[in-house]
């Protein structure tokens, strides 16, 4: 392997960005609270028990419909933190900035990522400027990490996963995706699809404060809702089943990713949460969820069963039963 | 179809299921010729709703999957000249030649673009005007005629720095070639929508008229393809051989003449080589002469490496249906999506990918 590339399909969030996390960063880190490969590490100091997370946020365009990359860069490290069960408290932001960047725009990211973080309740308290020579990267990019104190009562690990938990979805996926998709493209949409950029932190905390019962949380980001759910079933050694006609996806997008040859099962989101916990809870979690302007369109979409472990099926809309494999490569448009 | 409600639609498959189950009183092999009708019969579900009489087997429908390795060598080898774009649609990226793949090409410096449409080269040639841009004109009569049109609107423009480098391929003439053969048994034909859109109904009336065949024309929703079988197992039991169109909604009889003519207009029908199954008469389209200075490979020289294909891959057979992606030992071991050995695991049209990522073989309910 010693000729091997890194291609751009290994950031895709999919099984290749797995693959190579699993043999070239884990074992060089690995200790008990990396391994868990939660989206947040959950740590101890100084006997509080906290979150702790980090993301590089890189997209193009810098602007799109519902969002930038300055209010991507708060909300996501928020959600990595509200999925591990915490409250986000602190975030740290740096800004990786090309020359010649115009001012104005760097302006406008920062009052978004301040609008941001005052929604999500979370104090941006330490940072980093540096500028490189032109080209070295595209405009801007920005890290953000982040700590959140870990709610009291809550015990939230994909290894919590277990047979005959309901799976709730907190309403429909593949917005974000094909909001940044189309400003990439130059597509024209509805304007009704917007990405669905939204900080968690209250919604997720409302209903651990409802129903500690909460067993697994987890933002389908890259990869979407199907590669997350196949690391679940990975990690907790479970089967997954879910149901097709249950997964909310808006028409708009289904269309625009039937013209693509996308799978929207396969599209980020910026603003979805999963939650598994055992059926009695399952009514109660959707009605926080829906009592939420981020979780309105709240659903379970399938269940957790014992077999086969570590795989995950989808019941087709007509009926028929096949596997929902985790995202291979980066989805590319077809050619018919 | 997307009018109906999901209820309607349960009902209208278990109708299907029901009539399939009654009419198929003997084995049946059913060819999808088309790559994106294997991906949504894979999608759907729709083998293991099929009585065990009734066998879907794939064809040679994925234009990646049936473009040989000698033209991604050429592809590869223009990507290494200095002052070459390379426009593709994405699917070529990843197919290994017999040295390398544009992916493997771009990682190391080569500019090379995905781009949705061939139109989208244009903008990128007249961006560049120091730079010669190649468009991967790959597809059946689907995607041909908007490389055509390409064609012509770089001549409106006066382009003088974009080419393609045409590997098109025709449906009708593959099928012929496979009934001749006569390797595979085939009891009827499942035709591509977006293919037959362009050209309507007329090319495909051989099947039934010269080999017996019956066919019909379908679309890509789970439904369409339930019913088509249907038709099809109703026709064999009745022992007709017709052509059906079960798509009218999306395909005229007639097809989509002014498609045709732009067609027409740049692109002459030519011998054409398919992975697998060799060359095929008249079965591919070349630039015309009237057009050739957008034709890469008469405009622009380029050397290309000796072509060699990977031992023990069965991409040829298994398009050609004669093998099933799970009889290649390399299947699902040495070649998975990841790393793909072969064309048919490489494209998300192809057999082997289909197969693979919505779970035959490595999926038990």
């Amino acid at each position: 392997m010693k000729d091997e590339l890194i291609l751009l399909a290994h950031g895709s969030g999919g099984k290749l960005s797995h693959d190579l996390v699993a043999r070239v960063m884990q074992p060089a880190f690995a200790n008990p609270a990396l391994d868990l490969m939660h989206d947040g590490a959950r740590v101890e100091a100084a006997g509080a028990r906290l979150a702790f997370t980090t993301d590089s946020y890189v997209v193009k365009p810098l602007f799109f419909a519902g969002g930038d990359i300055g209010k991507l860069a708060v909300c996501g490290t928020v959600n990595d933190l509200a999925v591990s069960g915490a409250t986000p408290l602190y975030l740290s932001a740096g800004f990786i900035i090309e020359e010649g960047f115009p001012v104005a725009a760097l302006e406008r990211i920062v009052a978004s990522m301040r609008a941001a973080a005052a929604e999500a309740g979370v104090s941006i308290v330490t940072g980093d400027t540096k500028v490189v020579e032109k080209g070295a990267v595209d405009g801007i990019y920005i890290n953000t990490a982040g700590i959140g104190a870990v709610i009291a009562g809550a015990d939230i690990s994909p290894l919590n996963a277990r047979p005959g938990q309901d799976i709730i979805l907190s309403g429909p996926v593949g917005d974000h995706a094909v909001a940044v998709m189309a400003g990439r493209h130059g597509l024209k949409l509805p304007a009704t699809v917007a990405s669905d950029c939204a900080p968690l932190g209250g919604m997720i905390g409302a209903v651990l404060a409802a129903v500690p019962q909460v067993a697994v949380l987890r933002d389908p980001t890259r990869g979407g809702l199907a590669t997350t759910l196949n690391e679940i079933a990975a990690q907790a050694k479970v089967g997954i089943m879910v149901e097709e006609a249950a997964i909310p996806v808006r028409p708009e997008v289904q269309a625009v990713c039937d013209i693509l040859g996308f799978d929207p099962l396969y599209l980020a989101n910026e603003g979805k949460v999963i939650i598994f916990v055992e059926s009695p809870y399952s009514e109660e979690v959707i009605a926080v969820l829906r009592a939420h302007p981020y979780g309105r369109e709240a659903r379970v979409i399938g269940r957790v069963t014992a077999a086969p472990a570590g795989q995950v099926g989808l019941r087709t809309g007509i009926g028929g039963v096949r596997l929902l494999d985790m995202l291979i490569g980066d989805q590319l448009p077809r050619i018919c | 179809m997307k009018s109906r409600t999901r209820e309607e639609e349960r009902r209208l498959a278990a109708f299907f299921r029901g009539e399939i189950a009654r009419l198929a009183t003997r084995p049946v092999r059913l060819m999808e010729v088309c790559g994106t009708h294997t991906v949504a019969i894979f999608k759907a579900g729709i083998r293991q709703l099929l009585p065990p009489e009734v066998e879907l087997v794939s064809g040679p429908g994925c234009p990646v999957c049936v473009t040989p390795n000698e033209y991604l060598d050429t592809a590869v080898a223009y990507s290494r000249q200095q002052g070459v774009i390379i426009t593709t649609f994405g699917d070529m990226l990843r197919v290994p030649g017999s040295s390398s793949s544009l992916a493997a090409e771009q990682a190391t410096g080569a500019d090379i673009r995905i781009v949705y449409s061939p139109l989208d080269s244009l903008a990128i040639a007249a961006a560049n005007p120091a730079k010669k841009v190649i468009f991967l004109a790959v597809g059946f009569e689907t995607t041909a005629p908007t490389a055509a049109a390409t064609v012509l609107a770089a001549e409106q423009a006066g382009l003088t720095n974009f080419y393609v480098l045409s590997a098109h391929k025709l449906v009708p003439p593959a099928l012929r070639a496979l009934l001749t053969a006569g390797e595979v048994q085939v009891d009827g034909l499942l035709l591509p929508g977006h293919v037959s859109a362009i050209i309507g109904e007329e090319p495909y009336r051989f099947l039934a008229r010269e080999y017996g065949v019956p066919a019909v024309i379908t679309g890509f929703e789970p439904l369409d393809i339930l019913g088509a079988v249907y038709l099809l197992v109703k026709r064999i039991a009745a022992g007709e051989a017709a052509l059906d169109n079960e798509y009218r909604r999306v395909v005229p009889p007639a097809g989509n003449p002014a498609a045709v003519a732009v067609l027409d207009k740049v692109y002459g029908e030519a011998d054409a080589a398919w992975r697998g199954i060799g060359v095929i008469p008249a079965s591919g389209l070349a630039v015309k002469a009237a057009y050739r200075r957008f034709d890469a490979l008469a405009a622009l020289p380029v050397t290309v490496e000796e072509t060699k294909d990977h031992p023990g891959c069965r991409c040829g057979e298994v398009l050609r249906g004669v093998a099933r992606p799970a009889d290649c030992p390399l299947f699902g071991a040495a070649c998975t999506p990841e790393r793909p050995v072969g064309s048919c695991m490489v494209s998300v049209e192809g057999t082997c990918a289909a197969w693979y990522k919505y779970g035959a073989g490595r999926w038990q309910v």
